[in-house]
């Protein structure tokens, strides 16, 4: 399986990106620079975190101009595996990958510590790894996580199952106070109608080795392993 | 006004230059001398002080005069590290005063090569319940969150304080850690006669003209806000495009030198160049790339416009280095060659417009030894009259009012702000003794604390600076991490005060001669005077960035108690010791008597003993005890429990010793030494909220007590059992009463502790 991770100018997860899946889930992992107009060759993409084009204008609205990001278009529309994590999560909703927008945290502030999320749909290409209601202990860093949509879409998106991750408890439980950012139905992580796209605010390359205090977010990379395996 | 005057020199000054140029300079030149020769780049009161550091060591690969410091850590690799001031543009615009503090210290670490992997901020504000210490605190963080976070390096550590006299000039000291090939470290040097000079990164504007010469190297006047214009505007994404730009182009080898812009812009960046390769610059100023029309050329040469480099590359080659710096979205100029001549000289469209010797901007430089007095505050100051300070009614209520202190509760708010995590080699979050960081590839980590207590050394500066070192080293001892070298940020008043000078001096031999004892040599460091306003200096604030080295990431140690049943052993020795604490300010009210005492050889031996017991795998926890005393240590070892606060049952007994005979204290002739009493008439307050120093807290399973207690005798350190972990209790009894005089519920401490920084900002 071949992994590539996009490096936007400013762009400043993907090394970490890189090394999670290389490093410590031994894939076949390359970077791909944002003026590269195809992705041929590759059998999941990672648009990872950072402050593509310093955040500028708005999260993610300049770096879904790069020339890369027509090619991963028409690679999701084929079908091939998305992630977008963070800075890569508020690209997929600036290109209209995925639907919805970021607005700034609830505090107004940068948040970056470790919390939990709930695996809501355990059948996607990136969860099945995972148990339905599976409680994750996870990293975020990020200053415009508030996802927001309009009720019809977080409708849909709850009535299809696209709701992938939602912020929670140590236990499981989906609270105000588990959310970190007021983003709309606790909603940390969403994937698009076929499954394919996934985005989530949180850091799972952040979290994939024991020595980081957690390694569940490797479970997330391990089930695209597992989804690619099974072809 | 007179010619000096306007550039911030002296009468004195003036006629040095024209003696070393033979004529009177121009307004450019003097322009050039005002900036270079300012106290910020010239380090003039400082330099022959600071040669009282120790700075050799045989893992130092570069100590002072680079941009930063190297240290080896082995498995062919380096440590770059540096701290630096950002202080006065800081109180006049504490977001991008912060910011661009942020920048400014990051160029200088991948100016060496060197992949920057941490930063830490030390910060010092006024009291809280001032609107505008609030302000600058607010700012300020703000400031570093949006430069740190855009940038991709994790800030890992750090320290705040607040006290009153940093009301007017609060204090931002920035570090940074960078790793690198020892083999592959690139100098700030302009080799090669004929080379290019390039610049690369930012345009140049007309921010922060004067900065170095006229903000940072003067007393505050009473309303700073003219001083706005100086201070510089920062751009996080250009700069971490600065940084995988040059990172990548230095692969090349067509790069011989790199030196970033800074304090005096180009015109330090040039003569710093030229003057370290004894050469000379030709560069011309009409190539440089402007963001506005009509800049003269005195502008050019001192704009501090930042995220600019000056990069010197191989004649011949340039090309495939702008090529580079071209697929990065970055200008790159030719603005000037390496020349033989030794001199710095501007042209404008091939007409020389300023013409000096290099050297003498950068390195000949005056050099004063100003005079000294000793302050007339230190006798009263240091006067403390125990017997008229009652032991409190309630000691659960006064650790309450300790935990409550912002000095002391957690700083949760502020880290939870920065991204601390990115590059996923943080191992030990923030919060714990230090920050530890693991190497990639290798088994190894480092850890890394900073510290300054500014009241210690308000009271006696050899002590306090002594105490600063000793405290850093313990920091990182604790997470099991043996110390090897120091960078520091020394902040104080107006050297031409000779109280400030005196200070500085004591401040420097206590420093030197902890460095010496804990074989932590200087790697480099800052200085950053004129700290006062209306001759109110800060107190002296000596911050000590401590690098340490461990080899096995897996014995990394964090404060919290692990396990109901552990034993708790106190490493070292509890004196009658109230003099500086926060006990002593926050429930009496009192700002006096003399800092706790240094014994460097006992201190070598808790921090040799700590070490062993967590090298040998055996001790769970270590936290070092400081502000606030044992007590306060012992609720933080309960609050950082990773699985929610544990209670410990303590009796401190058998923590006074005060028998053994380790070695005279580290004292300058300054010590008053206060009065201390045997074990048996110590003040209970002082055993639960004193001082002392070199006191570790450890924890082990209960099958080893009896191993550590014999470990730290191997290493000559006190040790004693004092309690177990367990309940949801923090019970502390001493002196034989059979009630615990403290006796609360963790988490009913703990909330306070965790929240009343967020609850002061709201």
């Amino acid at each position: 399986m071949k992994w590539g991770v996009v490096v936007f100018p400013g762009s400043n997860c993907d090394r970490d990106t890189l090394w999670a899946l290389g490093d410590e889930l031994a894939q076949d992992a390359s970077f791909i620079w944002h003026q590269e107009k195809s992705v041929e060759g590759y059998d999941a993409i990672v648009l990872p975190g950072g402050f593509s084009y310093g955040d500028y204008l708005r999260t993610g609205a300049i770096a879904r101009f790069s020339p890369v990001m027509e090619a991963v278009e028409k690679f999701a529309q084929r079908g091939g595996l998305v992630l977008g994590i963070c800075n890569g999560f508020q690209i997929l909703l600036e290109a209209g990958l995925l639907p919805g927008a970021m607005l700034r945290n609830s505090s107004l502030q940068f948040r970056c510590h470790f919390l939990h999320i709930r695996v809501e749909n355990e059948k996607t290409p990136f969860t099945l790894a995972c148990n339905k209601g599976e409680v994750l202990r996870v990293p975020i860093a990020h200053n415009e996580g508030n996802y927001y949509a309009d009720d019809a879409t977080i409708k849909s998106l709850a009535d299809n199952g696209r709701i992938v991750f939602r912020y929670c408890d140590e236990h499981g439980a989906v609270t105000p106070e588990a959310n970190p950012n007021g983003s709309m139905d606790s909603i940390a992580g969403i994937c698009n109608k076929a499954g394919n796209v996934l985005g989530m605010m949180p850091h799972p390359e952040r979290c994939s080795e024991a020595v980081l205090s957690s390694s569940d977010g490797a479970k997330v990379f391990r089930s695209a392993i597992k989804f690619w395996e099974r072809g | 006004m007179e010619r000096w005057t306007q550039v911030g020199l002296t009468q004195d000054e003036y006629r040095l230059i024209v003696d070393t140029l033979g004529r009177e300079p121009n307004d450019l030149e003097l322009g050039l001398y005002g900036g270079m020769w300012s106290e910020h780049c010239s380090y003039k009161s400082s330099k022959v002080l600071l040669k009282k550091f120790p700075t050799t060591g045989l893992r130092v690969r570069q100590g002072p005069g680079e941009n930063a410091g190297v240290v080896d850590i082995g498995d062919g690799l380096a440590v770059v590290f540096k701290a630096e001031s950002h202080n006065h543009p800081s109180a006049v615009e504490p977001f991008q005063g912060a910011a661009t503090g942020v920048g400014g210290i990051i160029r200088d670490i991948f100016t060496m090569g060197a992949r920057p992997i941490a930063m830490f901020d030390s910060l010092r504000f006024g009291e809280m319940d001032d609107a505008r210490s609030r302000y600058l605190l607010g700012g300020v963080v703000g400031g570093i969150a949006f430069y740190g976070n855009c940038i991709g390096i994790p800030t890992v550590g750090g320290e705040i304080y607040f006290e009153d006299c940093y009301k007017d000039n609060p204090l931002v000291n920035v570090l940074c850690v960078g790793l690198v090939n020892p083999a592959k470290i690139i100098k700030g040097r302009a080799e090669g006669v004929g080379n290019s000079v390039m610049l690369v990164g930012a345009k140049t504007g007309r921010d922060g003209i004067h900065g170095a010469s006229l903000l940072a190297s003067q007393v505050f006047a009473e309303s700073a806000e003219d001083k706005r214009p100086a201070v510089q505007v920062g751009d996080p994404f250009m700069e971490k495009l600065l940084i995988e730009a040059c990172l990548e182009a230095l692969q090349t080898g067509y790069i011989v030198g790199l030196q970033d812009l800074g304090a005096a812009g180009l015109t330090s960046a040039s003569s710093e160049a030229a003057a370290r390769a004894k050469n000379g610059l030709d560069l011309d100023i009409a190539k440089v790339p402007r963001r506005e029309t009509g800049m003269t050329p005195y502008e050019v040469m001192l704009s501090e416009s930042q995220e600019r480099m000056l990069v010197i590359v191989k004649k011949g080659f340039e090309k495939p280095v702008t090529g580079i710096f071209a697929r990065w979205g970055l200008d790159s100029t030719v603005v000037g060659r390496v020349t033989d001549t030794g001199m710095l000289r501007v042209l404008q469209d091939g007409v020389v417009v300023g013409e000096v010797p290099a050297r003498s901007l950068a390195d000949e430089g005056p050099a004063y030894q100003r005079p000294e007095k000793r302050p007339a505050y230190l006798d009263s100051a240091q006067r403390l009259d125990l017997s008229a300070v009652p032991e409190p009614e309630d000691y659960g209520q006064a650790l309450d009012t300790l935990l409550r202190s912002l000095n002391i509760a957690s700083k949760e708010w502020v880290y939870r702000q920065y991204d601390h995590m990115v590059q996923v080699n943080t191992i030990v979050l923030p919060g714990a003794d230090a920050a530890v960081l693991r190497v990639k590839g290798t088994r190894k980590a480092i850890a890394l604390s900073t510290d300054a207590n500014g009241r210690y050394c308000y009271l006696d500066p050899f002590v306090g600076g002594a105490i600063a070192v000793a405290e850093s080293a313990r920091n990182v001892v604790c997470t099991g991490a043996r110390p090897v070298a120091i960078t520091n940020c020394l902040n104080f008043g107006n050297p031409e005060r000779p109280e400030v000078m005196w200070q500085f001096r004591r401040t420097i031999e206590g420093m030197a001669e902890a460095c010496k004892a804990l074989d932590t040599p200087v790697t480099g460091g800052n200085v950053s005077f004129y700290n006062e306003t209306s001759g109110r200096a800060i107190y002296p604030t000596p911050l000590v960035g401590m690098l340490g080295v461990m080899e096995d990431q897996d014995r990394r140690t964090t404060p919290g108690f692990k396990s109901a049943g552990d034993m708790i052993i106190l490493l070292g020795t509890t004196r009658e010791e109230l003099g500086g604490s926060e006990y002593l300010k926050l429930v009496h009210g009192l700002v006096a008597g003399t800092p706790p005492a240094l014994d460097l050889q006992l201190e070598t031996a808790v921090q040799a003993a700590c070490l062993d017991a967590i090298e040998q795998g055996i001790a769970r926890s270590a936290h070092d005890c400081s502000e606030g005393g044992i007590a306060v240590a012992l609720a933080e070892c309960c609050f950082s429990a990773e699985d929610g606060a544990k209670g410990a049952e303590v009796s401190l007994e058998g923590a006074a010793a005060v028998e053994h005979s380790a070695g005279a204290a580290c004292a300058g002739p300054d010590d008053a030494g206060a009065d201390r009493a045997g074990p048996d008439g110590i003040r209970k307050d002082a055993l639960l909220f004193g001082e002392s120093q070199s006191r570790i807290i450890v924890s082990c399973s209960p099958v080893d007590a009896g191993r550590i207690l014999s470990i730290a005798q191997e290493h000559r350190a006190p040790a004693a059992v004092i309690g177990t972990v367990g309940g949801q209790k923090l019970r502390i009894s001493a002196g034989g009463g059979k009630m615990p005089l403290i006796d609360r519920d963790t988490s009913e401490l703990e909330k306070p502790w965790r929240e009343v920084l967020a609850w002061t900002l709201k």
